[in-house]
């Protein structure tokens, strides 16, 4: 078991050099440095001073792997691709456009964005298995049919949608919550109730019409009839046997997630104004904060690969088939 | 003369692939089986016809063509527009070239915002101006309630001629075709009927949706955001299905370092959240095209390109899904009998995936293919939000809303832009959402029941 | 006295319909029969007679598609089909249990095997606590399960197939049904735990006096256990009569043609019975004898009449009209022993098999070291005569589907070697091996999986030939597919046909011609007939003897059944762990067993001629 962890753990290291590598060759090989500068400096100012400049100012100006100038080590490590790639596995992210430290921006910024997306995923989880358990009891009824089409009217509508609609009703005609802002501690709640209240909503119709489909799936199985020949009541067998046959894909599905909470919503964030990291994202991709983005690539895979380790984890508790073997 | 840019051409290609597709199944009785159960679907069907008016709009906006100018005698070198037009602009009649100065309500014969008059007399009053084009033929403004009934009905009547006509005449062909919900699809091709010929009819006097803020006409731009739509939809699958589908069954298929190397390519782009992949690669790409001015002559040719780029960048980033599944199913189908058969007979590797492998996984690939669609017609508008989506200058559901969501704040609200992209987007993708429920239960052997037996 | 009295469950003219795309099928069509308290009664039939929808109707279980339209089930006195649902479910498990064929599947994988015995009792009786523990330990042990404190917190994984169909046995038992239920409740077992698992339920049923309705397709199963068997075809019962009776003197066409369809020693090297043609199709709404088609005694009047039941003797009745003129007389026992031929001259070795071992690698820790090896295959040798059978015989997980595969060098083996024709293969690369496949092929157990569903059968027949390059023109390889399929028994019109449009026989005729297709000296026959029901069996192996006796073809038959072996093979090797524990001509190997293991085998094997009289 240790060991099986361990291993895992090990997994994650290539995983994390290759996407490591990716993002350098995206950021610094697709264009140079001087093509960064051009562009950020627009049309007007572009002056080999100004390049040179730019490039100084955020660390760019030296060469990309390779830096035949230095001696010894420093060949290796004054270069773009060890300061501004290789120094992300220690978590150094280095400054943003504004000249603030990333890493503490980020710091600050994890807190609303669990606040917000904590409850969305907790709800969501209960909301999408008790629609899709209904759908399921019902299931070939006319209950069950006008479930489906509204999942997959639901699943229609644009989580932009969602939002602004959201947005105009509550805030705007009915004046319930403010239409957006944060505050810090207990008042944050007032402000977070419509986010998450839509948060779940728009993800009910593909939630529930996938974990339907996983309960019809193991309805269909042996065990069910088996369940059924023991005289069981229909109740009985989908709490019992079918809700826990099906609780392995789901929980597990979800797990993954579940780290990735730490980035937060890219939407509702920036609809609704919380400072957390979703709408740092989304700031970054919009004034084309190449460092921010960079370093938000990097802790996005780290939570997936800690994701995907939970799941592995997961299993084991809720599989009897694979803790004891 | 004709202009001819890169999407126009995959589009079509695109085009020619699906009709050499459903004339190749058409002469393969187990291939056109499951399309037999697609086409009993009665939501199939429905979601057919409307997925086909989306398509037709969407086709006759990928003729490019530059139109040419009345001048010069006759022997003098024809001259062509500098505007790149297409077959839907010239069908919509002068809808493209009828902008306002600002916003203006549906069906309004004033402009939203008040502007300062010049009345003859020299004076000036701050009024609602009238509009340049919306309801610019009327006597007085008061005749229009009686003028929109009287052409909505008119355009009404006609429809339901032709929708008669329609079925009158293809009666006989539905009748040798039996088991296809043929009612259904007329019927639904009557209610769309209804709803298409009164709007064109109108927007010929009127601005049916509205106008945005430079003024142009809300129903033109949504028919325009509709090819974006299929475009990112289409052209993004055809860059991911031949990579999911190649990586995909070589790792079920060969086992061993070939798959250990492709699932650890695959892990590693799946552990970088989407969004910010596609922003990334999005971004350089805009760096790209800023600093090589010179090679994109032209802006539709620019913005061509970049809607170009955005499938790649979406294919390139989204072929992991598909790959796993093949890979999954591959796995299977390896140590099934008839391919260790096929070993027996010392068949080669490539012939094994062409003809036992690949045919056998064909199922799901089309299932993902009509499954994706709706997800990237959303993405599209997410990404357009975001940031990283089309080109500014071309229209889509995502810049629709992007530019219409500022006047939300507005008071009285401008709600016209939104609810037009709203209520095209929400058709196409539920319809694309039941087609493509269809088409699983038409292919999912699972799904079907019966059958076999010694 | 009610007109229930001493019976247990009374079916009346039960009728079952399934929707199917192509309309209702009448899967049930007015079945009647009685179990009385005590006594097994065996539904016995091939495939898709509807034996299985009987017993499913019989406790409501039926598929979302099936529905009963008619008939009554009669449990003390009681019409159980009359029940409204909720009611019915007091019934199932408390009165009337049910045991299914894959007890893999029929076990909830994420439940102890306590708990899913636990709720039964807890549903039906007041016992709960740790009385219903005691109870189950108790059920436990008498379902032979010793370590039953262990067990219960056990799950259905941790337990092997014959466990877990005594965990299922537990758990019908644990209400004390009046009727018990046996759906195929052996099939899906070796034939050394099918011995035991009889016995247990024969055992059960006699100490509690409990009726059980056993549903089999296995004639031999069915001798050891009923009481009272009944026949069923085409979802009707066409014969039913006492187990002797019906053993000594089968009164119906078709169960007399199932008897002869039957392999044995007895029978070797006579070819076997077959009934022509298929099934038909049940959508349909008859105005003949159901079997006419097929019967080899048909005569007028079954082409417009359909026979009723027609009394053939005590308790024993026939639904032919044939039987009106009278009772048929008892099966003959086939040509006996004296027709086994002396063997002929053994021909030069074609096959050398020596010191075979596959091994899987198991990795463990950190760095996936090999940490052991699953030793599939351990040291086999052994070798095969131009124009002879050897069998390689043994449970699931034996590995001779391993070694036959690893022959062919499709699983590449971990050590020894394989000399076909003198030439060395466990050297030779893939492409050095492509002029020796033609003469080495396989015909697999799956008719279903073996046939590429998206080719035509000619495609299929041509893809060896092509692959190997065995026909120069397209003439030449047309003129080959033809052939081919006259060879199999299949119309020439089949080549542009896909494989689902034939049945399970057909397309083993397929597969075989498909190996045949480029002249093999020798075939490996993989569990050939072994997911065939018994008449269509006959068929495959009478074709494979006479393709043997025309062509000269060598057969390596991997089995796990007695029966065909006795019937077709020349020499036996029977493997146990991955090794072959005994080796030897077949008389000698069957009727004089050496080893321990083959003793057991031989003695697990159910047989009709041995039904215990009293």
């Amino acid at each position: 078991m240790l060991s099986y962890i361990l291993r895992r753990i090990l997994y994650a290291i290539p995983i994390l050099v290759g996407v490591n590598l990716i993002t350098f060759a995206l950021f610094f090989v697709v264009n140079t440095p001087d093509d960064m500068a051009r562009m950020q400096l627009g049309a007007k100012r572009v002056t080999p001073e100004a390049i040179a400049k730019w490039k100084a100012e955020r660390g760019y100006d030296r060469p990309l792997v390779w830096n035949a100038a230095a001696a010894g080590t420093g060949r290796l490590t004054q270069t773009i691709f060890f300061e501004k790639s290789a120094r992300l596995f220690v978590f150094d992210f280095g400054a943003a456009e504004d000249r603030r430290d990333i890493a503490t921006e980020i710091r600050a910024r994890m807190g609303p964005s669990l606040a917000l997306a904590i409850p969305v995923f907790l709800v969501g989880l209960a909301v999408n298995i008790t629609f899709a358990l209904g759908m399921a009891f019902f299931r070939a009824s006319a209950l069950d049919f006008a479930g489906v089409v509204l999942c997959v009217a639901m699943m229609s509508i644009s989580t932009l949608f969602y939002i602004i609609g959201g947005q105009y009703l509550v805030s705007k005609l009915w004046h319930l919550v403010p239409i957006s802002g944060y505050d810090a501690g207990l008042d944050a709640a007032k402000f977070l109730v419509l986010p998450a209240a839509i948060g779940v909503l728009s993800g009910i119709g593909s939630g529930s019409r996938w974990y339907r489909t996983l309960f019809l799936e193991e309805m269909g199985k042996d065990y069910v009839r088996t369940a059924r020949a023991k005289g069981l009541a229909e109740t009985a067998v989908l709490f019992r046997h079918v809700l826990k046959n099906a609780m392995i894909p789901i929980l597990t599905g979800a797990v993954v997630v579940i780290p990735l909470l730490f980035m937060g919503s890219l939407l509702s964030e920036s609809f609704f104004g919380i400072p957390g990291l979703g709408s740092y994202t989304i700031e970054a991709i919009q004034g084309q904060d190449f460092a921010v983005v960079r370093a938000m690539v990097f802790i996005g895979s780290v939570l997936y690969i800690a994701g995907l380790l939970l799941t592995d984890l997961s299993y084991t508790l809720v599989d009897p088939r694979v803790r004891l073997e | 003369m004709p202009v001819i840019l890169v999407t126009d051409v995959l589009v079509w290609l695109l085009v020619a692939a699906a009709a050499g597709y459903a004339y190749y199944c058409r002469r393969h009785d187990h291939l056109a089986a499951p399309w037999r159960r697609v086409f009993a679907s009665r939501a199939a069907m429905v979601s057919l016809v409307v997925l086909c008016a989306y398509l037709a709009a969407g086709l006759a906006d990928s003729l490019h063509f530059r139109a040419r100018l009345e001048s010069g005698g006759p022997g003098a070198p024809a001259a062509y527009s500098n505007e790149v037009m297409s077959l839907l602009d010239v069908a919509v009649g002068d809808l493209r070239t009828r902008s306002e100065k600002t916003y203006s309500a549906p069906f309004a014969t004033r402009l939203y915002a008040k502007e300062l008059i010049e009345l003859p007399g020299g004076k000036s009053v701050r009024d609602y101006p009238r509009l340049r084009f919306g309801g610019a033929h009327l006597k007085t403004e008061a005749d229009r309630g009686a003028d929109v009934a009287a052409k909505a009905l008119a355009a009404l009547a006609a429809a339901v001629a032709v929708w008669g006509a329609l079925g009158w005449a293809l009666r006989g062909f539905a009748r040798s075709r039996p088991g296809v919900p043929w009612r259904a699809a007329w019927l639904a091709l009557g209610a769309l009927l209804a709803l298409a010929a009164p709007a064109f009819a109108l927007s010929g006097g009127y601005h049916v949706l509205g106008t945005d803020k430079v003024g142009q006409d809300v129903f033109y731009l949504s028919l325009k955001s509709i090819r974006t739509s299929l475009v990112i939809g289409t052209l993004t699958t055809l860059v991911m299905l031949p990579l999911g589908a190649a990586v995909g069954i070589m790792a079920g298929y060969f086992k061993g370092w070939v798959d250990d190397v492709i699932q650890y390519a695959y892990t590693t782009l799946n552990s970088i959240p989407a969004v910010l992949l596609i922003a990334a690669s999005v971004l350089m790409m805009q760096v790209y095209i800023d600093t090589h001015p010179e090679l994109f002559p032209t802006t539709a040719q620019r913005a061509d390109l970049r809607l170009l780029f955005l499938c790649v960048i979406l294919g390139l980033t989204s072929w992991t899904g598909l790959a796993r599944l093949l890979r999954g199913e591959s796995l299977k189908l390896r140590e099934l009998e008839y391919i260790q058969a096929a070993h027996a007979f010392g068949v080669s590797h490539a012939r094994i995936i062409g003809r036992h492998i690949l045919p056998n996984v064909m199922h799901i690939i089309i299932i993902s293919l009509v499954m994706d669609f709706s997800g990237l017609v959303l993405a599209e508008a997410v990404l357009s939000y975001v940031g990283v989506g089309v080109d500014p200058s071309t229209t889509s559901f995502g810049t629709m809303i992007n530019n219409a969501r500022l006047e939300m704040a507005r008071e009285p609200m401008v709600w016209w832009a939104l609810a037009a992209a709203f209520w095209f987007m929400f058709v196409l993708v539920l319809v694309a959402n039941l087609f493509a429920d269809a088409v699983r239960d038409g292919f999912d052997p699972r799904v079907r029941v019966g059958g076999g037996g010694a | 006295m009610s007109p229930h009295d001493g019976i247990s469950l009374g079916v009346s003219g039960l009728t079952t319909w399934l929707e199917t795309a192509e309309g209702p099928l009448h899967a049930v069509d007015g079945v009647d029969l009685e179990v009385r308290p005590g006594e097994c009664f065996a539904l016995v039939g091939e495939s898709g007679c509807g034996k299985s929808m009987t017993a499913l109707s019989v406790l409501r279980l039926l598929p979302e598609a099936g529905h009963i339209s008619a008939g009554a089930v009669h449990l003390g006195g009681e019409d159980l089909l009359a029940l409204p649902e909720a009611a019915m479910r007091a019934v199932r498990g408390r009165r009337i249990a049910m045991i299914f064929q894959e007890p893999s599947t029929s076990l909830n994988p994420v439940l102890t095997v306590g708990r899913q015995i636990v709720e039964v009792i807890e549903r039906h009786t007041d016992v709960s606590g740790d009385a219903a523990r005691a109870k189950v330990l108790e059920l436990l042990a008498a379902v032979g399960i010793a370590d039953g404190e262990r067990r219960f917190g056990e799950y259905p994984f941790q337990l092997s197939g014959g466990l877990k169909q005594r965990v299922m046995i537990a758990a019908a038992l644990a209400a004390d049904p009046d009727v018990l239920v046996a759906d195929e409740p052996t099939t899906a077992l070796d034939v050394t735990i099918q011995a035991q698992i009889l016995d247990l339920l024969k055992k059960l049923q006699s100490e509690r006096g409990m009726a059980v309705l056993l549903i089999s397709h296995d004639l031999a199963v069915v001798a050891q256990m009923a009481q009272r068997v009944a026949v069923m075809y085409a979802g009707q019962i066409v014969e039913v009569a006492t187990r002797e009776a019906f053993f000594r003197a089968p009164q119906h066409p078709y169960s007399q043609m199932l008897f002869a369809a039957l392999p044995a020693a007895a029978n070797r090297g006579a070819p076997l019975a077959v009934i022509p043609g298929q099934v038909p199709a049940l959508t349909q709404r008859f105005r003949s004898c159901r079997f006419a088609d097929r019967c080899g005694l048909v005569f007028e009047r079954c082409r417009t009449e359909p026979p009723a039941l027609v009394p053939a003797g005590l308790g024993h009745a026939a639904r032919c009209h044939l039987r009106e003129a009278g009772q048929a007389g008892p099966r003959s026992a086939g040509p006996g022993a004296a027709a086994v031929h002396a063997a002929g001259e053994p021909g030069p070795l074609l096959l050398e098999v020596s010191g075979l071992k596959v091994h899987f690698p198991i990795r463990r820790g950190l760095l996936r070291r090999v940490a052991g090896h699953v030793k599939a295959v351990d040291g086999v040798s052994f070798g095969i005569r131009e124009g002879r059978t050897l069998a390689l015989v043994g449970e699931s997980g034996c590995g001779k589907t391993t070694a036959g595969k690893a022959l062919l060098q499709l699983i590449r083996p971990t050590a020894g070697t394989v000399r076909f024709g003198g030439r060395e293969l466990t050297a030779l690369s893939r492409s050095e091996l492509r002029p020796v496949r033609a003469a080495m092929q396989i015909v697999f157990q799956d008719p279903y999986a073996s046939l590429n569903p998206r080719m035509r059968v000619a495609d299929i027949l041509a893809e060896g030939i092509q692959a190997l390059g065995a026909a120069a023109t397209a003439a030449e390889l047309d003129r080959r597919i033809d052939a081919m399929l006259e060879q199999v028994g299949l119309p020439r019109e089949s080549r542009k046909r896909y494989p689902h449009e034939f049945s399970g026989g057909q397309r083993q005729r397929i597969a075989i011609a498909r190996a045949l297709a480029v002249e093999p000296r020798l075939i490996v026959c993989d569990e050939p007939t072994s997911a065939l029901d018994v008449s269509v069996q006959a068929q495959i192996l009478n074709l494979l003897k006479d393709l043997q006796d025309r062509l000269g073809l060598a057969y390596l038959f991997i089995t796990h059944n007695i029966a065909v072996v006795g019937h077709l093979a020349h020499e036996v090797a029977v493997m146990h762990q991955g090794r072959i524990v005994e080796h030897g001509p077949v008389g000698d190997v069957l009727s004089r067993p050496q080893h321990a293991y083959t003793r057991e085998l031989l003695a697990s094997v159910p047989e009709i001629d041995a039904v215990p009289e009293r």
